[in-house]
């Protein structure tokens, strides 16, 4: 070995808290990585496609399936009476969600029947020649009409309460009420839902599917076949981008690929095509805020009452934790002295809504910043010096609890706010702004410096369990599995890191392996940010549990204390000798040392009493703020976003470059949802922003301009977190907010900062345009 | 049907003989599924995300050029005599990455990686195209291509790092063929029109136009498909069965481009990228509008007859081509008649083509000198969108700065591309000053009554019409009217 080679192995290639690319990065490049679709498809494979209502809401009083049998190619037509266990595929056990709509359909493009034949083509084509005759019956599709009929809920409402709001807000100085509508957003993942169900000997059958949540597409697949979960395997190597969207949407199609594979023996493949995919499938939630607040002349806040009411869709699916999350939010980084939140999830007659990064934690969000601003608007002042009088004291002071009784202990919002205005020069750059637009006719602009202050554990307290299996070979190779899915955020490289830093061997050395339920069992979703906290530390625990069994074994081989074992680069160094990795496994094998552990994590602390609305449901929280500066043109409403400042808090960060990725990825992803993307119904609920060419995401000329990104390098988790890192899925999604407001400053310039503009979301060019109007005319 | 001929290309290295095309079958589905190069990704099957984004080499005016495209809506038989690139071909035989797609994996530009392999074509056709592109070039170049994970910064940064770089001395699978292909791809011209399939499922390319006109006598109601960006969703998305499909977009005599004093005349089948070099030198004000039409797929496929003969109240060419005073020429086998580009849009899905019908050329006259010209587009997202609606505006004035001559031309507004008639009387014979403007806005609602959908309400698009009129003239005046993203848009 000569000397640099030497140098070079007394460090290992990706430890924990080093900028490794992404695992699968060659592969993406070189259109190598395989994702389910291809996969070689078994011999035989049969297509799905579904027959969807036309209708919102109707009872279905006929339905002549026969033309759709006797298409070329059709080998079954399936119902929900097919279905051969229970037509239900709900994630809460509340039963009103069927795989198959029987009797009754409520939204238009609701899934009524499926065709399984020889070709994908086939079955699509033939999905189009059932004649069904419907009874309609009223239909809500919006939020504001489903308030004034009825208001029917799909699950329990929450109230959180501290304090006496109403008290507060009739003795304070000023108070202010208003409204806000916030828009919905469709996931659009890249690759699109896909199932493929093999069926195996007695009750068996495998399935590969695009989902977050293999134990739930498990617990669905076996419920609707009628068998035990142990007949069910589950895997998914890789997502081509999930965002929440395949938490529970992955049950319809896998349900229906395994139902008919099993009934004709044949795998059977479920490829929606991409309208299906946003017709079929839940979005994130639109809502309605209903708010008032009382404050002080110094815009300090006395109380905030608010209603949070949410188009939940014609299921119960996630809306409740989800208009839950929206409460958990709607102070974002403020505290409130006196407090009452209450949602209201609302049933229409639309496709059921569902988890999307952030869980109703950023309508919440931006619901809690509309206050901002109305109080800043109100008073003259910069909204930035609004937010700063309020934001939560320092730990032990009174000013820490939050709405749900749980105080902020680790709070560094306003170290990440200082800063940021500084490194942003934040204050000039308003100062200039307002010259500007004083004197530019058409053209005006907006600057807005938004916090964030995200809560990080699921709230069904029990979801905060993770599993992880680890197998070290005899040649000292690494087998990595663990319950979390690979949707494109890094976590298996981020996981894999964690094992080459508890062996100290390259990461070369550790085989990702795709998740699967029949090698860790009762996964949680990879959701709610938690994929590297949960997983990563029940990889870690795998790891001690092989290194303890090691350490012993040296010890007692070599006649040292355990003490003098350490795992070093590429080696074991046992006393004064030093064993390579290899060749140490190798022996420890022939010592007959167990060489595999599963591994187990539970979040610590957390605890939630949603009936009093009282507890401590996070564990921690991540923390962040941007500056944006925008834009706008007064005659047509278009904008541009001219440069946007971020620093965001990731903790003591697992990796920095798949970190510095969510984070710039979260926040495009967020600008898209308060700026272009429009979902949009018809009078007939029909869904008619359903495919790219009306719906309309992101684009690398919409990316702000000028782009600066910086983690909180100086950050470290409270919490004895996977080396102290935090999560960092959700979180940055919500700096965007700072986009919507700055926008709202350019539109509030052509009526000199008198009126808060109230802008909702999405702020379409159509949006901007019609403030500028509303303002123009007061 | 008889068969006569069939189908040849190259696919990455491999020569291709096709005799059982399917008449609806996408590139797309063959490249999947007949021969399992799966790295193209089917992300939307519209044309709009660009995973499935590939590069067809073909000759032009005797060049290879290779330009990227949807191979979800591209139809199979449309790729006679081109050179089909995947994302497969791009690695060197020892698996050393291209210097795009290496500069993907260092700058962290992928994340899912499912519209990676999209991506990495997109940069590579600009790779071909452009040595040292700006930033500007490359936005453009990725118009066409979603990403939902990344946010772009990375992918932006990796193209601009392969920009600065351009390293040298690397394995180039095209321009290494480069010589070899022309001359393939030279002698796979159809000499006979190709023919193949039964009845309900036909193939046609026919070997010239007069070829063409006869097979229109013959089957008035064939599909006639040159770029494929609108006839490719009628196959993905309505499943429609279409017969015979007539492939159009070989034809050199359609894809003409002849410059005169009087203006330009330009080939029903040359494609927007290649119409609007040409239309751009001629009217440069036509800039802003063409960089916003589709992605650079789309623009690489889609063509300006098209555009045209498909009478879509919201296709993005005809406003500025009606205010431009542009005529069409329609043929047959009984000869060529020429029309008013504005009469030849009758009403809503009626346009003014006679059984045995094609759209053979369209003539640009130039404008004066002297008018003043511009086409604003308005849309929900800045490119790749649809319009909302898209006002074009022309002008001329006296020298005492007196409205002469005032030609506007609206899409979004009506059924079909419309004049607003009313408004140009009322500018015609006004002194051109912010008065006259304002009055003249009054008059859209005689001209206009826009519908509501998800572009945009009728009460937004009013308003937006009247306020362009106003950025039309303050634009006149020297103030600044409009957002530019870039100082000079490339």
């Amino acid at each position: 070995m000569d000397k640099s080679a030497f140098e070079e192995r007394k460090t290992i290639s990706a430890p924990m808290h080093a900028s490794l690319r992404h695992d699968s990065a060659h592969k993406h490049v070189a259109g190598s990585a395989d994702y389910i679709d291809d996969m070689p498809e078994p011999e035989g494979t049969l297509h799905a496609a579904l027959g969807m209502s036309d209708r919102a809401h109707a009872e279905i009083v006929s339905m002549d399936l026969s033309a759709v049998r006797t298409a070329p190619g059709v080998v079954w037509v399936m119902t929900g009476a097919d279905v051969p266990g229970h037509n239900d595929i709900s994630p809460t056990g509340r039963h009103d969600e069927p795989v198959l709509a029987e009797g009754r359909v409520e939204f238009h493009g609701q899934p009524v029947f499926a065709v399984i034949a020889e070709s994908r083509e086939a079955a699509r084509k033939a999905a189009r020649l059932a004649k069904i005759e419907y009874r309609d019956l009223p239909h809500w599709t919006e939020v504001t009409d489903t308030l004034e009929n009825g208001a029917t809920l799909v699950t329990d409402p929450l109230t959180l309460s501290r304090g006496d709001a109403d008290a507060a807000l009739a003795a304070s100085p000023r108070t202010i009420s208003g409204e806000m509508r916030i828009g919905g957003q469709d996931h659009f993942y890249l690759e699109g839902h896909i199932a493929l169900a093999i069926p195996g000997e007695d009750d068996d059958v495998t399935v590969w599917s695009s989902t977050q949540h293999p134990s739930e597409v498990q617990h669905m697949v076996g419920h609707a076949l009628g068998v035990p979960s142990n007949a069910v395997t589950v895997q998914v190597r890789r997502m081509g981008g999930g965002f929440g969207g395949k938490e529970t949407q992955s049950n319809q199609f896998a349900a229906i690929a395994a139902i008919a594979a099993k009934k004709l023996k044949r795998a059977v493949k479920f490829r929606p095509d991409r309208d299906e995919d946003m017709t079929t499938t839940g979005k994130r939630h639109d809502f309605l805020v209903a708010y008032e607040t009382g404050f002080d002349e110094e815009g300090r806040i006395q109380a905030v009452k608010a209603n949070y009411a949410a188009r939940c869709g014609f299921s119960s699916d996630l809306s409740g934790p989800v208009t839950d999350r929206a409460l958990f939010h709607a102070d974002n980084a403020y505290f409130y002295p006196n407090v009452r939140l209450t949602s209201q999830p609302l049933k229409t007659n639309t496709v059921s809504n569902t988890a999307f990064r952030g869980f109703g934690g950023p309508q919440g969000m931006v619901g809690g910043e509309r206050i901002i601003e109305e109080i800043a608007y109100a008073l003259g002042k910069d909204p930035l010096e609004i937010r700063k009088a309020n934001f939560y004291g320092e730990p032990g002071s009174d000013r820490v609890l939050t709405p749900y009784h749980q105080p902020v202990e680790d709070n560094i919002v306003a170290r990440i706010v200082d800063e940021l205005d500084h490194s942003s020069d934040y204050k000039a750059r308003r100062r200039a702004i307002i010259d500007f637009n004083a004197k530019s006719r058409v053209i005006r602009k907006g600057i807005a410096l938004t916090p964030v202050k995200f809560g990080i554990s699921f709230t069904a307290t029990w979801y905060n369990q993770a599993g992880a299996l680890v197998h070290v070979y005899q040649d000292g190779s690494i087998h990595l599995n663990h319950g979390g899915t690979e949707m494109g955020q890094g976590l298996f490289t981020k996981v894999a890191q964690v094992l080459a830093d508890a062996f100290q061997v390259d990461i070369a050395t550790v085989k990702i392996t795709a998740t699967t339920t029949a090698k860790v069992p009762n996964t949680s979703a990879t959701a709610a940010s938690s994929g590297s906290d949960l997983n990563g530390m029940a990889a870690f625990d795998a790891a001690r549990q092989i290194k303890e069994r090691l350490v012993a074994f040296a010890a007692e081989k070599w006649g040292v204390s355990p003490d003098d074992v350490a795992f070093v680069p590429h080696h074991v160094r046992i006393g004064e000798t030093l064993v390579p990795f290899a060749d140490f496994i190798k022996q420890a094998y022939m010592a007959r040392v167990q060489l595999s552990a599963a591994g187990f994590y539970k979040t610590p602390k957390i605890h939630w009493d949603r009936a009093k609305g009282m507890g401590s449901p996070f564990y921690y929280f991540a923390y962040g703020a941007a500056v944006s500066e925008v834009s706008i043109d007064t005659l047509t409403g278009e904008y541009q976003v001219d440069r946007v400042d971020i620093l965001h808090d990731v903790g003591r960060s697992l990796n920095p470059a798949i970190d510095k990725g969510q984070v710039e990825g979260a926040f495009v992803q967020g600008m898209g949802w308060l700026t272009t993307e429009e979902l949009w119904w018809d009078d007939k609920g029909r869904l008619r922003t359903h495919a790219p060419s009306t719906y309309k995401i992101p684009l690398a000329s919409d990316r702000p301009k000028i782009f600066n990104v910086r983690l909180a390098e100086w950050s470290e988790n409270a919490e004895p977190t996977i080396g102290r890192s935090k999560a960092v899925g959700e979180p940055p999604f919500m700096l965007a907010i700072s986009v919507l407001e700055a926008l709202s400053m350019a539109v509030a310039s052509v009526a000199d900062y008198r009126h808060c503009p109230r802008l909702d979301a999405p702020a379409t060019p159509e949006r901007v345009l019609m403030a500028v109007e509303r303002l123009r005319g007061m | 049907m008889q068969q006569t001929g069939r189908i040849r290309l190259i696919l990455n290295d491999e020569d291709i003989v096709l005799d059982d095309v399917p008449a609806t079958g996408t590139l797309l589905d063959w490249l999947r599924l007949r021969r399992r190069l799966t790295g193209t990704k089917e992300g939307c099957a519209e044309g709009d995300c660009g995973a499935c984004t590939v590069l067809v080499g073909r000759l032009l005016d005797g060049d290879l050029v290779y330009e990227s495209v949807n191979a979800c809506i591209r139809l199979l038989g449309s790729l006679n005599a081109t050179h089909v690139v995947t994302v497969e071909h791009l690695a060197a035989p020892d698996g050393a990455l291209h210097p795009v797609q290496q500069a993907l994996v260092d700058h962290h530009g992928s994340q899912c990686g499912f519209c990676t392999p999209g991506f990495v074509m997109s940069l590579y056709g600009l790779w071909l195209a452009s040595d040292r592109p700006g930033r500007p070039e490359i936005e453009k170049a990725l118009q066409g291509n979603l990403c939902r994970c990344t946010g772009y910064e990375p992918i932006v940064a990796a193209a601009e790092a392969v920009a600065a770089t351009r390293p040298s001395a690397v394995f180039d699978p095209i321009e290494r063929t480069r010589a070899d292909v022309k001359e393939k791809l030279a002698a796979l011209a159809p000499r006979q029109t190709i023919r193949m399939g039964e009845v309900g499922n036909r193939v046609v390319i026919p070997a010239d136009v007069g070829a063409l006109a006869e097979v229109l006598a013959a089957e008035p109601k064939a599909t006639l498909v040159a770029g494929c960006t609108d006839v490719g969703l009628w196959v993905t998305k309505q499943m429609r069965a279409l017969d015979p499909v007539v492939f159009i977009n070989h034809l050199q005599e359609l894809q003409a481009i002849e410059r005169s004093d009087g203006g330009l005349t330009i080939g029903a089948g040359v494609t927007y990228t290649q119409a609007f070099a040409a239309l751009c030198e001629m009217v440069p004000a036509l800039r802003p509008l063409i960089d916003r039409i589709g992605g650079a797929q789309v623009r690489n496929m889609g063509t300006i007859g098209g555009n045209i003969a498909n009478g879509s109240p919201i296709g993005d060419t005809p406003p500025p081509l009606i205010a431009l005073g542009a005529t069409l020429a329609l043929r047959a086998t009984a000869g060529r008649r020429e029309l008013p580009l504005e009469d030849y849009f009758i009403e809503y899905g009626r346009q003014d083509r006679r059984p045995g019908e094609f759209v053979e050329s369209l003539f640009v006259p130039a404008p004066a000198a002297d008018d003043r010209f511009a086409v604003y587009k308005l849309s929900k997202r800045r490119d790749e969108d649809i319009s909302a609606l898209c006002g074009a505006f022309r002008i001329a004035l006296d020298h005492a700065g007196t409205v002469t001559y005032a030609r506007l031309c609206f899409g979004g507004m009506a059924g079909t591309p419309k004049r607003a008639t009313h408004v140009e009387a009322a500018l015609r014979g006004k002194p051109w000053t912010e008065a006259t403007i304002v009055a003249a806005a009054m008059a859209f609602e005689q001209d206009y009554t826009p519908l509501s959908d998800w572009r945009a309400t009728a009460a937004y698009r009013m308003l937006a019409a009247r306020n362009l009129l106003m950025r039309f003239y303050l634009e006149t005046t020297g103030e600044t009217a409009q957002l530019h993203r870039f100082e000079e848009v490339a």
